[in-house]
């Protein structure tokens, strides 16, 4: 068989960055596997191995298994309200309004600012105020002065409680029944805290959310929509059974991008809170780096990274594995 | 301007669209999920043109994808449909308030003199306004501005070039394996950093490059491969193919046909990957924070480690926020439909 001279060319244009990535995604991917192995808990690299000590160590921490929490819930919250805000600014830009492209830039540039001085203005806007420092009287700080709240009693980022399911709640004697107790956890509740945290992801990217669905409604022909309302649907009868089943593709695509953005969340967190109160900020991100790079405990820092990277390869793989299906039809 | 030549029929190669290059490759309509981009493809739309269209044109737009939506409107018009209108406006307005609430407070205490920035006047404007936040923000983090500087456009300029490459030889030169090749490549782009890092900064320092901007901007532009190519590759996808099938009965070969045919179709695909990848490597603090020391640091760090003291006042904190949100607010302004042409190019389905 005969190589043509370009297709020796094309291979050696592509080569470098086909090496590139097989070092520094996969083989490091690989090596941190290996790390996550071994002793190294101090500054100097020990491959000692362990096993999996470093694994057991990590789950034996309280810190992790809030982390853990902190990540479901921030993913439900921050996927649920992106969603609904973007599909919903999508639904009122498209009904034909004057200065559109405003009201869309509005929305968007949020997702031109970087996630570090989203966190440094939301943290100087969701801090409560004097009180929670101590001082007298009350000195209302951010939305809390913006509409005469309390700041002994709304303390946004700073407010360690944890929302769970309690003992004289109706619900909770329902899920022992069912053999769902362990939600009943005080250890699986909502931290109000991490909330503070989603309302400024949410500030960011919602418009990216909003683009995407408008970008579904204005491909979706106007005929569909005008044979269901010759045929008497209702506006909402439409969208529920035309618009938004058609919109599906999209929908997928922002849950699964919005999810590994959240599963990687780091530099928001730093900016606004760092950890919060008894970790009801915490995430695996920042749990990884500070015991990598803070505590010099490597092995364990790659422990952390290698579950992030188990969890965002669980919905990321699937769905590049659904893409390249949909490109390449069988 | 280059939106206006943008909807000759004449250059539609121009401006290639992901969904109807992905449907006009189906020869048949794949079942359930592709649906929506046939459609596009059947109405020969790009989905993007439908979102990026600006004021002047969206008229013309409405007139061409929707017909008959407007008369409807015009139909109705009766008291209750004039009262849904003002909801709808008021709404819409109440969320952009929202949205513009941090630019508020950014802009008021940033412009406040120290003496001013109290908490019982965190929201009232800054009568009158004062230059010293600014002045000592700049003091503090101008170093880092520029590292910022030095940093991303060679960064974006790089990434951008290696993008192009790779996806002239993704699209226009397949080999066997060359979609598995690719959709491994694309996995680079949605792993936790966090996986590679403590290698990362091994390697790094073995080879002399830990805590340097240079390191830093290999760094971006290695894990800039997936987004580049991913972006390049679905826009030359859109290029007909017999273009260069001709070129090359003519005797053109490999880098002949990339320099006077895809190069020259290029620009708004360059200007995407170029403001795309500006704007990651400006907004980045994972690799930054871990890679880079003080006199090297960029300004996400510089910033956040202003931000983090107790010492410094909230007029020059904010002050900074607003230097570090400059360069990239700026050119969404500007160029705002390039810009969210690359957020939609790094999340639709290639």
């Amino acid at each position: 068989m005969r190589i043509s001279r370009d297709r020796v060319s094309s291979l050696l244009v592509i080569a470098p960055s086909v090496l590139a990535i097989a070092i520094f995604v996969y083989g490091l991917i690989i090596w941190t596997g290996y790390i996550s192995t071994v002793k190294w808990d101090t500054l100097r690299p020990d491959y000692t191995s362990v096993g999996i000590a470093n694994y057991q160590a990590i789950f034996a921490q309280n810190r992790f298994l809030m982390d853990i929490r902190n990540t479901v819930v921030f993913t439900i919250f921050f996927i649920a309200t992106s969603l609904t805000i973007g599909l919903t600014l999508a639904n009122l830009v498209d009904r034909q309004i004057r200065s559109e492209g405003v009201f869309r830039n509005i929305y968007v540039f949020p997702m031109a600012v970087s996630f570090i001085v989203t966190g440094v203005v939301w943290k100087w806007i969701l801090s409560p105020g004097q009180a929670a420092y101590g001082g007298t009287p009350a000195q209302p700080q951010g939305l809390n002065q913006l509409f005469g709240l309390d700041p002994a009693s709304n303390r946004w980022l700073t407010d360690a409680h944890v929302v769970y399911i309690a003992k004289d709640s109706p619900v909770y004697g329902i899920l022992h029944d069912i053999g769902l107790g362990f939600i009943t956890s005080p250890n699986i509740g909502i931290p109000i805290a991490l909330l503070s945290i989603v309302l400024a992801a949410v500030w960011q990217m919602s418009g990216f959310v909003m683009v995407l669905y408008l970008a579904g409604l204005r491909a979706i022909p106007e005929e569909l929509k005008e044979a269901a309302r010759v045929d008497g649907c209702t506006e909402w009868r439409i969208f529920r059974h035309i618009v938004f089943p058609l919109l599906t593709p999209i929908t997928l695509s922002a849950m699964i991008i919005l999810g590994h953005i959240s599963l990687k969340i780091y530099d928001l967190t730093v900016a606004m809170s760092g950890s919060g109160p008894g970790f009801a900020t915490d995430t695996p991100a920042l749990f990884m780096w500070q015991t990598a790079f803070r505590d010099d405990s490597f092995g364990r820092g790659a422990a952390v990274a290698i579950i992030m990277l188990v969890l965002v390869a669980g919905i990321v793989v699937p769905y590049l594995v659904w893409n390249r299906r949909q490109e390449t039809p069988a | 301007m280059s939106r206006k030549t943008k909807r000759k029929p004449t250059d539609a190669p121009v401006e290639p669209s992901p969904a109807v290059a992905a449907a006009a490759a189906a020869p048949e309509p794949p079942a359930r999920g592709a649906a929506l981009s046939d459609v596009l493809a059947a109405r020969k739309i790009d989905p993007l043109d439908l979102v990026l269209v600006t004021d002047e044109e969206e008229e013309r737009t409405r007139i061409r994808v929707r017909p008959d939506s407007g008369s409807r409107g015009a139909h109705s018009r009766g008291p209750r449909a004039r009262m849904m209108r003002l909801l709808l406006y008021a709404i819409l307005f109440v969320f952009a308030l929202w949205y513009l609430t941090p630019i508020y407070v950014l802009l008021v205490t940033s412009l406040k003199p120290s003496s001013a920035v109290r908490l019982d006047q965190m929201w009232t404007l800054p009568w009158p306004p004062s230059l010293d936040g600014f002045v000592s923000a700049w003091n503090a983090l101008g170093p880092n501005f520029m590292n910022s500087l030095k940093l991303a456009i060679p960064a974006a300029i790089i990434s951008s070039m290696l993008g192009s490459m790779n996806g002239y030889v993704l699209a226009k030169w397949k080999f066997r394996g060359a979609d598995t090749l690719f959709t491994l490549i694309l996995f680079g782009m949605f792993i936790p950093y966090q996986a590679i890092l403590i290698p990362l900064t091994q390697v790094m320092s073995n080879v002399g490059l830990y805590g340097s901007i240079q390191g830093l901007i290999l760094v971006h532009v290695i894990y800039g491969i997936p987004i580049t190519t991913l972006i390049f590759r679905n826009y030359y996808a859109a290029i007909p193919t017999e273009l260069l099938e001709a070129a090359k009965v003519d005797g053109a070969g490999f880098m002949r046909i990339y320099r006077s045919i895809l190069l020259p179709l290029s620009a708004s695909g360059f200007v995407v990957v170029l403001i795309w990848q500006f704007n990651s490597v400006w907004n980045d603090f994972l690799f930054a924070a871990t890679l880079t020391t003080q006199p090297n640091w960029p300004m996400t760090v510089a910033l956040n480690n202003l931000a983090g003291s107790f010492a410094v006042d909230w007029n020059v904190q904010m002050a900074g926020a607003l230097l570090a949100a400059m360069p990239t607010l700026l050119i969404f302004i500007i160029l705002g439909r390039y810009f969210v042409r690359g957020l939609l190019a790094g999340s639709l389905k290639g």
